[in-house]
């Protein structure tokens, strides 16, 4: 089936198979691997893209339904050379270890600030409740989020 | 994890993907935000032929009022039932539920029609309706009908749906404002025991879900109220029987059931 | 000295990570790349009676299927380390077959590999491959594995003991000072199974070059180079130097990713059959059925105290579950790596651990964060904290009650224990001192009184710990029944710009190597951070490496770098000597450049680089070039040690444990970066946490595992746990040039018991003793109706 979609501010149209999830559409199709997958249940949000500027999980998503949509990846953040400044303040924070999970925990980040630019430490947590992380024990993740969030508002 | 090979249509509308319903019998599934059926399909535990897509239909994402009701499309997300200000003050049960749904990416994308057709029996809206004394609004190939919360839900994964409907709209009376109690499974973020109350005209009206296969109106209690208050909690679990898992057996499920009732009530 | 070393630098690999440009192998695509899947089996144990791949094969894509009674089902993959019985005998050793034939013996076993030209395409023929199966019983307990009578796992070994063990004095003199004691604790719990869940899954591409003979493997793998050796001399049989081993970016490892797989050796030997790249990844539903899991011991254990709370003797006897198979480590796990730390921070002076290893009719079980020391920690911490409260004792006093004095390990010796290890340096009542003070525990004791009168539950629990870590000397690993040394190499290679690139065989899967080792580099040559660039993880560039486990990098990783930066400056001092026509020891090394003592008179080190690569004006007898390569075998372990204390609060309707505090006061040695240290500790609690109340792998009756995906395994997200309030001592390690000590794995290690020990705190005066792991609400709520 055909679709066609906007990623990173890039019109892309391809022949796709209906069961073809987004993810792999954007791994294995497009290259831009720097969106992961973690797990089969829809739990870990190593996956997470912003679809028309939502965070969602695209595994749980097939490519044929991001027909004519906007999808924003890890790939897409960054201005050139300059990182967003929640990426920023996860490399100024410690906000990742491994990496694996990072670019879900910062594509989620976006959606929290987006719907709530002052969280409080609770609040982050709680937006964070759809993405795991093995390594930092969430402690940098939540304050690279307050700082993002400072940085963003300043 | 990769699903099983079917062919993709998108409904132009709901009479279409009906058609097509009935085109295909019961090769087909109707896929809204995907996020109850696409995991199943990934574990192949579910392996539809057809999928008909009817998540960009716009007829079915409004919130609005009619008469005495409000009434919510089957295609909203729980993040737009959460936050919807006519939700918010006409049946603010269905709002508890809907904000403890998953997380934030699957409430932007999951819809209340499709978690309602998915019917799993730690969902959380099933409580919310009960209480609410909603109706569940369903359109087939002989037009529209609609059935209460409490006929809808008939077991795991089993509902009053017919082959060929489609759930359209959920329509809550106003003034269901109330309260969700839950208690996380901390795995699947599901419902060990949520209880809804929704308290109208001095009398109370409780729903409950993840406690048993099929959620219940806690009956018992309801009639119970107006002599015990919030002691009527005791009678949550009254007469039903309780799932057990590695989570939680059946005597701690019917602990909890009392337990947040009571909270829900007071 | 001093830019870098102590100094939290943001770490170097940050930004590809952040930007999505990580190589995790998963996302290396080659030309002519097929895809596997696998048929698994159903079963805990079964006969195979049939495998019908003929309508797979007949499907859309197939390139090929292979079973075990194809050649591969010949091979298997090796255990790396022996443990004999008591009587003196071999371990029982079964092979572990790249495809299983005849027999099943854990759900998720492969029987088949289906190879296609799509993912999509390997994944429905797989489905379409027909297995016949005869069930047969199973069991997954590895107490109930000892019972008569109970399903063998191997029918050639009669009572599924793959070996029992020993430890310490003499058991009956144990037993006698314990009949003897003034009060005998006793516990007996399970040490529960558990999923290590890195979050990116494995994942194995296998590449065969017919025209050179020669394989490439990229593997999610902690150790490239001993995946490379146990693949080749032991596994297939292939020659290593035509074998190149790939680990790019590993996306955590947490132990799971130490062992050598079926998989990888699996697909080595695929690639070459079908004459084209072949890659597999697993689904989470595959990680939980086949990475090799941690812990489950089932546990009786008791300390004896005299009347002033002094340990007077400790004995345990334990089931320690080795699954279907022997993974690379794990007849280590419980035993070297666990009873060797039964001293822990204490005096104790008998001691003795009985071990049984049986096999299960479920995955292996093998190194997961922590690897036997989180379970020796458990016991002693539950033990003596449970102790002090039957004694009435504060359990803070009783632990600075036992004790072992401080000591330096230079100017006095190491500790003798009563269970061979020798501790390096220690010095322990700070480190609990400290962390009292950070949880205000005098004024927490009186908030607890006072919440209690509210029908609030408020509980504190303490743990303090040791590890043994940076494994080890070659010579006593090997005498333990290592067979392999577990030395490190670190290479310099001073490119003639002055630029410096390190080859370690070190292997960083979120650990920061290549921020903290550049710190390291450019702190010792004085040179920036940005001329250091640290590679690892391709057995074709670092020249050996035995990778990254047990909190080794550092101290043996590290150590082996210094050793090589200290010949390059021996020998850039004698190309600065010749071009300063001074003689070596008139120099000085400082920022970069020698200098002539108490002249002006100074040769940049880029310089004596360039030198060295243009050797025209150049000293008599000296090589060419500038690059060293150093094997570092350190004389012991090293000993981090700490104290944790978490506080709770059970809801007294429901049970549920909600974590208030989580404090540690940490000695991980000298510390190079304290950001990353920080954030091993805070992730390393976390996972500690997990399994104290939130974690647990179970299987049913059938053997059939129900906490197979994340819908039923619960795993710490960020709103489960509190900031975690973090503070160091330094007791630098006096046998490694960098005085370092290991933080890996720290925080698991010290975390779990903390939590228990305050949930039981909180619910003592109900009578509540112990609780089993994970302390799930309803565990909880039924010990507090006095159910447990």
């Amino acid at each position: 089936m055909k679709i066609s979609l906007t990623v990173n501010g890039k019109q892309y149209a391809h022949e796709v198979e209906p069961r073809m999830s987004l993810t792999h559409y954007l791994r294995e199709v497009l290259n831009l691997t720097g969106t992961h997958i973690g797990c089969d249940t829809s739990s870990c949000g190593a996956c997470t893209v912003l679809l028309d500027g939502v965070a969602v999980k695209s595994c749980t998503i097939l490519a044929v339904q991001a027909d004519g949509c906007e999808v924003t990846t890890i790939e897409g953040l960054a201005q050139g050379s300059d990182l967003h400044p929640i990426q920023e303040a996860f490399r100024e924070h410690h906000g990742l270890q491994c990496g694996f999970c990072t670019p879900g925990m910062v594509m989620t980040a976006v959606d929290i600030l987006q719907n709530n630019p002052n969280p409080s430490e609770e609040e982050i947590r709680h937006g964070l409740e759809g993405n795991f992380c093995r390594c930092t024990g969430y402690h940098n993740i939540v304050k690279s989020i307050q700082h993002a969030a400072e940085k963003i508002n300043a | 994890m990769i699903p099983a090979k079917f062919d993709y249509v998108r409904a132009g509308s709901v009479s279409e993907a009906i058609a097509l319903l009935d085109k295909y019998g019961d090769e087909a599934k109707l896929l809204s935000g995907g996020h109850s059926l696409i995991p199943a399909m990934k574990l192949r535990l579910n392996r539809p032929a057809v999928l008909i897509d009817i998540g960009h239909l716009s007829e079915l994402k409004s919130i609005t009022e009619e008469g005495d009701e409000v009434v919510v499309g089957a295609n909203c997300t729980h993040k737009q039932i959460a936050t919807s200000e006519l939700i918010a003050s006409q049946a603010s049960v269905l709002a508890e539920a809907a904000r403890t749904i998953g997380d934030v990416q699957v409430r932007n994308r999951g819809t209340i029609g499709g978690s309602l057709a998915h019917a799993d029996p730690a969902a959380d809206y099933p409580a919310a309706l009960l209480a609410a004394e909603a109706q569940i609004e369903v359109e087939g190939k002989n037009g529209r009908r609609k059935i209460p919360a409490a006929d809808f839900f008939q077991g795991m994964y089993t509902t009053a749906l017919a082959d060929d409907e489609v759930v359209v709209a959920v329509r809550l009376p106003k003034g269901s404002q109330g309260t969700y109690e839950k208690f996380f499974q901390p795995a699947s973020r599901f419902a060990i025991v949520g209880v809804a109350v929704v308290k109208r005209n001095g009398g109370v009206q409780v729903g409950i879900t993840g406690a048993s296969d099929t959620p219940y109106r806690a009956t018992a209690v309801e009639q119970a109220y107006a002599e015990k208050g919030v002691d009527a909690a005791e009678l949550a679990a009254e007469g039903v029987d309780m799932m057990e898992d590695h989570f939680a057996d059946a005597a701690y499920r019917a602990h909890l059931a009392k337990v947040l009732t009571r909270k829900a009530l007071a | 000295m001093g830019n870098f070393i102590g100094k939290s630098v943001k770490r170097k690999e940050d930004v590809r990570f952040l930007t999505g440009k990580g190589r995790y192998t998963d996302d290396i695509k080659l030309p002519g790349m097929t895809h596997a899947a696998f048929v698994r089996s159903p079963y805990a144990h079964a006969k195979i009676l049939n495998i019908d791949t003929s309508a797979a094969l007949r499907a859309e894509g197939v390139v090929a299927i292979f079973t075990g009674s194809d050649e591969c089902g010949n091979y298997g993959v090796p255990c790396g380390w022996q443990v004999n019985f008591k009587n003196g005998e071999t371990m029982r050793e079964p092979q572990q077959p790249l495809l299983a034939k005849g027999k099943v013996r854990y759900v998720g076993e492969a029987v088949a590999i289906v190879i296609a030209e799509t993912l999509e395409q390997a994944r429905d023929a797989a489905e379409l491959v027909e297995v016949d199966y005869e069930e047969l019983p199973a069991v997954t307990n590895p107490k109930e594995a000892m019972q008569d009578g109970a399903p063998l796992v191997h029918d050639q070994w009669p009572d599924n003991r793959a070996f029992d063990w020993c430890i310490g004095n003499d058991r009956a003199e144990v037993e006698k000072a314990l009949a003897s004691a003034h009060h005998v604790t006793e516990l007996e719990y399970v040490n529960q199974r558990l999923a290590p869940n890195a979050i990116e899954p494995r994942s194995y591409i296998a590449d065969y070059n017919v025209a050179e003979d020669k394989w490439t493997l990229y593997t999610s793998t902690q150790n490239p180079h001993l995946i490379r050796l146990l693949l080749c001399a032991f596994a297939l049989g292939i020659p290593e130097h035509k074998v190149r081993v790939v680990s790019y970016d590993v996306g955590g490892g947490f132990g799971s990713k130490i062992f050598h797989y079926t998989q990888e050796a699996l697909l080595t030997w695929v690639t070459k059959q079908i004459g084209r790249p072949v890659k597999w990844t697993a689904d989470r539903s595959e990680a939980f059925l086949t990475d090799a899991h941690g812990r489950d011991h089932v546990v009786k254990a008791k300390m004896g105290f005299d009347k002033e709370g002094k340990i007077v003797a400790l004995l345990a006897d334990e089931y320690c579950a080795m699954g279907a198979y022997l993974s690379t480590f794990a007849p280590a796990i419980p035993t070297y790596l666990h009873g060797t730390l039964f001293q822990g921070l204490y005096t104790t002076p008998l001691i003795h651990l009985d071990v049984t290893a049986p096999f299960t009719h479920t995955v292996p079980v093998d190194a997961y964060r922590g690897a036997g020391r989180p379970e020796a920690t458990y016991l002693l911490e539950r033990l003596i904290e449970t102790g002090a409260k039957e004694m009435g004792m504060d359990p803070a006093d009783i632990r600075f009650k036992n004790f072992i004095p401080a000591f330096d390990g230079v100017n006095q010796p190491g500790y003798q224990t009563q269970v061979a290890l020798q501790y390096d340096s220690g010095n322990y009542a700070p480190v609990l001192k400290r962390a009292l003070e950070m949880v205000d525990y005098e004024n927490f004791r009186k908030e607890q009184a006072e919440a209690r009168k509210q029908g609030k539950l408020l509980g504190i629990g303490i743990s303090t710990y040791i590890e043994a870590c940076g494994i080890a000397p070659s010579a006593v690993v090997g005498a333990l029944g290592a067979r392999a040394g577990l030395y490190e190499v670190g290479e310099v290679r001073v490119q003639p710009t002055g630029k410096v690139s390190i080859y370690t065989g070190s292997h960083a899967h979120g650990q920061g190597h290549e921020t903290t080792f550049a710190q390291i580099v450019a702190d010792k040559l004085g040179i920036s951070i940005e001329d250091v660039e640290i590679i690892h993880g391709d057995s074709e560039q670092s020249a050996f490496g035995m990778g990254t486990y047990g909190s080794r990098s550092l101290a043996v990783g590290g150590s082996a770098i210094v050793k090589s930066i200290e010949k390059v400056l021996e020998k850039g001092a004698k190309i600065a000597a010749h071009k300063l026509e001074a003689a070596v020891e008139d120099l000085e090394y400082a920022d970069g450049k020698w200098t002539v003592k108490g002249t002006d008179k100074s040769i940049s080190f880029g310089d004596v680089a360039l030198t060295a690569y243009v050797p025209h004006d150049y000293p008599e007898g000296v090589e060419p070039g500038l690059d060293f390569s150093s094997f570092y075998d350190p004389v012991n372990f090293t000993y981090p040690f700490g104290a944790h204390i978490a506080v709770v609060e059970v809801c007294p309707d429901t049970g549920k444990v909600t974590l208030k505090r989580f404090v540690t006061c940490d000695d991980v040695g000298n510390v190079i970066n304290p950001m990353i240290v920080d954030g091993q500790v805070h992730g390393g609690v976390v996972q500690g946490i997990g399994q104290a109340l939130l974690e647990g792998v179970v299987y049913d009756e059938n053997g059939q595992m129900v906490s197979g995906s994340y819908m039923d395994y619960a795993m710490p997200r960020a709103d489960d746990v509190p900031m975690i309030e973090t503070d160091r001592t330094v007791t630098p390690c006096p046998h490694n040039p960098l005085g370092v000590k290991g933080a890996g794995e720290a925080g698991t290690i010290g975390a779990t018991p903390a939590v228990v020990n305050a949930v039981v705190d909180a619910l003592w005066h109900l009578g509540v003793r112990d609780i089993a792991m994970p302390l799930t609400p309803a565990r909880v709520w039924a010990a507090m109706q006095g159910k447990s």
